[in-house]
């Protein structure tokens, strides 16, 4: 087999000229499971050199995190690592006895993680987390510990640090969190920091910062850093080499700017054709999907473990696993065709479709719902006493209007907690408005959804994060489908059933899933079925709530793709609520922008997410990790997060985070809507022109930044 | 904490009153006339009245509710019609008496429910675990006379280590009663023994996969610290709060060990104001017991907010 051989003909070194600091050669990691033995990762070398950054690309299943676990030998008591070396500084971790090792973990290993809160111990305060690193390798008494911890929380730029040592993880946001677990693990000063999706689980506005940071201390501190993720965005801010995985084993190995444009494995060119490209071009055109699924660790190809799902496949290719081999100045790859892959751009035109332009002139538009001034209130906790002890409400959305049209997309974008799924819920009625007006087809819609009429009923129906808490567990796919289509719908048994299989034809399912249980789905078969569940009132409007981001980033591209398939058949109404402003950007027709309840931007798709914007979506835009190194970016960083709802700033909601806050009267007086072009209006204190002259002028010397 | 605590107070006020309506419903007014059941069938009229009078009980149900409520908060709990005494330093000699066999069966089985439940835990599906865990599932299912019936055969009838009934002087001090104490305390142990193991068991064995138990792990932490610093403080919140509300049962509810060992408990006391009828008896213990479960879950609410950061000051 191949395994192991990888790593002997492998000299990832070549490129960079720093001293290797960690270094895994030819790693096996196994599991032993009910199935059998479970080859996790297989043959696996790489090299990380001071000064540096990996990129661990792959999805999940791909072995990346396992393989950053193992190497540092902390396995679930199930795993094991079977072959292969890995070296630290020179000291080989494999070898160390479990004391040993346990001195290296936190002094010279530091591990940030993906979900912070769930990092730190719920009970203990942040300071004594932090100091107990120093305290047991160290060997510092609790006050020059406490010291280090603060002295550390000020390096990751935390503000009041001597305040956030006193708190529990409760009651920090999200990014703070994150900051301390990344000030923990450099308490020591360590030699490989390996980061496991740290920012997976924050805002995109957090992630900035949070990329930025990183970026930052990688030119401090000379620690070599192994960066895991999915997100091919965030590699770009962060790594100089990446590899790729796949089913536990490197499809490919380069320099990070090699990986963008001139990828040498079909994978990786897959990979970056599955995600819409925020700054693509104006032109949009369907994403790639990968057919099939990542294959089970004991149901491996005999050959080349990505042949089955392929373009490039050839007879060859299905006999024997392609060793990964240096094609030439460090570019490794494991593909036996690596000489026919194309460039990413040609390739792209090759295998995706243009999309019909949704042209905004051509296209009649036919309001289908209009939400006027509409306002959800909820009842507040009394507030500290002294304050008069009245219950101030939680204002969640306030006095938002906003239409969407027969056949097309309106994304919602906002960060967490700015209000944008509680619109959706109010229209569909789950949430009841407290105020104002929602209209279907002109006519009013009572705010309950229990007080709706079946017929209306079904001309909304609604898509949720996610699947696995949507659908019914002990109840069949075909159930889940067949019930809206017999109590909204009006069908009989029979004729409820037949329709059930040809809507999950329709969402691309084999009519075989009828009988099968949720949990025998994969997390986007699932969607599939809440997609089919959704179709099947035959709606005009289904509300999409994050419907992707819990998934693969192959698996998202292939739903989008199939939204828009169903979109142009249907002529349905999309409602698409995300944080991701890449997939809003290829989905959506017109685009509202929301800010704690508020809406502060509504107009076309294009002309939102270009300047003149608000400098809220502004910030949004400049925070999202484009999967292209050449871009150059603003740098424009929102501190902190969305105000508590129950704290509303007067004047403009934006202002205390508003890079562009003009003072006094942002703070006092509500901004105007200004009109822009088209039906395009943004809410701000600026006019339009003014924003215009300033955000070019910011996007020219980034510009002049990044090319310097 | 302060305004946690009084809020806390307050729900326990407000449940004692509620259950001393009903205690008090169940005893006075649902049996119908105290007078005739007191009396006896065949008591002239006269002398009905006369007791009635003498008993307040010619006044309105909601006048003789209050009399008693109050006499009951100012320490003026009646005289026992089965005994003729006063009811106070008789109820408060058993709950003294109740109070020290829980207090040796508490030493008894709560740090050795810990103890073996954290073992369990840490030795998750090894045999040390499954016995443990078989062991004590073997014992939630059995009930205290037949596990008392055991112990007294082998501790008592074969052996001959210790007395076999606890009926001692009421009086009795805390030495002289100890080897009393010692088989009633252990059959109470063995029944909760097995809750605070299981309890234990499935709370550690949740802290231990998670994540910042992992992050303890990778700081290097010596496994001794990671289990005292981190585990166990999160492990033992949902322990805390059974055993504290365990303390409430295990003062007032023993009526089925007190009775085989015939120890003079609170729980006995009742048993025998119920079956002589003595109301003024059954309502004051009835309600002290009542206090005294309230109390209990009061101080397992002020633990819990006490240990959990998360839930203070709410």
């Amino acid at each position: 087999m191949a395994d192991g051989l990888a790593g002997a003909e492998a000299s990832p070194a070549a490129v960079s000229a720093g001293r290797a600091v960690f270094e895994i050669e030819g790693l096996d990691i196994e599991y032993t499971t009910e199935r059998g033995t479970l080859q996790a990762v297989r043959g696996v070398s790489l090299a990380v050199h001071e000064h540096e950054s990996f990129g661990l690309v792959g999805e999940s299943g791909s072995g990346k995190s396992t393989l950053a676990m193992g190497a540092i030998r902390y396995l679930a008591s199930n795993g094991r690592v079977t072959a292969g070396s890995v070296r630290l500084n020179g000291v080989d971790l494999l070898e160390l006895s479990p004391g040993a090792l346990r001195a290296l973990w936190g002094s010279q290993i530091g591990v940030v993680y993906q979900s912070p809160l769930s990092a730190l111990n719920p009970s203990i305060v942040i300071g004594k987390q932090l100091s107990e690193v120093a305290r047991q390798h160290l060997g510092m008494d609790r006050a020059a510990a406490l010291d280090r911890a603060g002295n550390m929380l000020a390096k990751v730029a935390m503000p009041d640090p001597e305040a956030v040592m006193k708190r529990y993880p409760h009651q920090l946001s999200g990014g703070m969190l994150q900051r301390c677990v990344i000030a923990m693990a450099l308490m020591t000063d360590p030699s490989l920091l390996i980061m496991d999706e740290p920012t997976t689980a924050l805002d995109v506005t957090t992630q900035a910062l949070v990329l930025d940071l990183v970026a930052e201390l990688k030119r401090e501190y000379d620690s070599a850093i192994l960066y895991i993720t999915h997100d091919l965005g965030v590699i770009t801010k962060i790594c100089d080499r990446v590899g790729v995985m796949y089913a536990g084993e490197f499809m490919e190995q380069t320099a990070l700017r090699e990986l963008f444009t001139r990828p040498l494995h079909p994978y990786t060119l897959d990979l970056l054709g599955c995600v819409p490209h925020f700054a693509g071009s104006p032109q949009k055109r369907s994403l790639i999907t990968i057919r099939g699924s990542i294959p089970k660790l004991d149901e491996l190809p005999t050959g080349c473990i990505f042949a089955p799902r392929c373009g490039f496949v050839e007879e060859a290719c299905t006999i024997a696993r392609p060793p990964l081999d240096d094609v030439g100045s460090g570019h490794l790859t494991a593909c036996r065709r690596w000489r026919d892959v194309p460039p990413p751009a040609e390739y792209l035109r090759a295998v995706t479709e243009a999309l019909v332009p949704a042209d905004a002139a051509c296209v009649e538009r036919e309001l289908l719902v209009e939400a006027d001034d509409v306002q959800v209130y909820f009842k507040g906790s009394r507030g500290p006493r002294g304050s008069g002890r009245k219950r101030r409400p939680i204002r969640a959305v306030d006095d938002l209007s906003l239409d969407v049209c027969v056949g097309q997309t309106l994304g919602i974008v906002g960060e967490s907690g700015s209000g944008k799924t509680t619109v959706a819920r109010a229209i569909i009625g789950l949430t009841p408005a407290t105020a104002g007006e929602i209209r279907l087809r002109g006519e009013r819609l009572p705010s309950k959804t229990g007080a709706r009429p079946r017929t209306t009923l079904s001309k909304i129906q609604m898509v949720f994060q996610n699947p696995d808490a949507s659908l019914n567990p002990v109840r069949s796919v075909g159930d889940a489908i067949v019930r809206p289509l017999t109590l909204l719908g009006g069908m009989g048994r029979q004729a409820a059933q037949a329709r059930a299989k040809e809507l999950l034809q329709a969402v691309s399912l084999p009519a075989s899933y009828f009988d099968r249980l949720p949990h025998e789905l994969s997390g986007g078969e699932k969607q599939r079925v809440a997609i089919a569940r959704a179709f099947a009132a035959e709606p005009e409007l289904i509300l999409c709530d994050e419907p992707i981001s819990s998934l693969d980033v192959s698996v998202q591209g292939s739903l989008m793709n199939l939204l828009m398939k169903l979109q142009v058949e249907e002529r349905t109404s999309y409602m698409f609520i995300s944080h991701d402003l890449s997939a809003v950007q290829h989905l959506s027709d017109a685009i509202a922008v929301v800010y704690l309840g508020r809406l502060v931007e509504l107009g076309d798709a294009v002309r939102v997410l270009r300047p003149p914007f608000h400098p809220y979506t502004e910030a949004l835009v400049s925070a999202v990790p484009i999967a292209d190194p050449d871009v150059a970016q603003k740098a424009i960083r929102l501190e902190g997060a969305v105000p508590s709802a129950m704290d509303v700033p007067p004047g403009c909601r934006f202002h205390p985070r508003c890079p562009r806050c003009l003072g006094e009267v942002c703070r006092d007086q509500e901004p105007p809507w200004r009109q822009g072009e088209g039906d395009h209006r943004v809410c701000c204190h600026i006019p339009l022109d003014e924003l215009s002259r300033l955000q070019a002028e910011t996007l020219r010397l980034a510009a002049e930044e990044g090319s310097a | 904490m302060l305004r946690f605590i009084l809020r806390r107070l307050g729900f326990v006020v407000l449940t004692v009153l509620l259950s001393s309506i009903i205690i008090f419903w169940a005893t006075a007014v649902l049996p119908g006339d105290v007078a005739t059941v007191i009396l006896g069938r065949f008591a002239t009229q006269q002398a009905k009245d006369d007791l009635r009078a003498e008993l307040g009980l010619d006044r309105p149900i909601a006048v003789q509710y209050g009399h008693w409520l109050g006499s009951f908060a100012k320490g003026d709990w009646g005289t026992s019609t089965s005994t003729d005494s006063l009811v106070r330093p008789v109820v408060l000699q058993r709950l003294r008496n109740s109070l020290m066999l829980a207090a040796v069966a508490f030493v008894l089985y709560v740090p050795l429910g810990i103890f073996l439940g954290l073992m369990a835990a840490l030795r998750k599906n090894t045999w040390a675990d499954q016995t443990i865990s078989v062991g004590s599932l073997a014992f939630i299912g059995l009930p205290e006379f037949v596990s008392a019936i055991i112990l007294i055969s082998i501790f008592s009838i074969q052996l001959g280590w210790l007395p076999s009934q606890s009926a001692i002087d009421p009086r009795a001090s805390f030495v002289e009663a100890f080897p009393y104490l010692i088989l009633p305390a252990v059959t109470v142990a063995l029944t909760s023994l097995a809750y605070i193991i299981r309890m234990t068991r499935s709370s550690t064995v949740d802290v231990l996969q998670m994540d910042y138990v992992r992050t303890a792990n990778l700081k290097g932490l010596s496994p001794r610290r990671v289990l005292y610093t981190h585990v166990l403080r999160n492990a033992l919140l949902p322990t805390v709060t059974v055993v504290a509300i365990g303390i409430g049962w295990l003062i007032g509810g023993l009526i089925i060990t007190e009775s085989v060992f015939s120890y003079p408990g609170i729980g006995r006391l009742l048993l025998y104001a119920i079956q002589r009828r003595d109301v003024q008896l059954i309502q004051s213990t009835a309600l002290l017991i009542v206090i005294i479960y309230m109390l209990a879950n009061l101080i397992a609410d002020i633990l819990y907010a006490l240990l959990n950061p998360r839930i203070r000051y709410t």
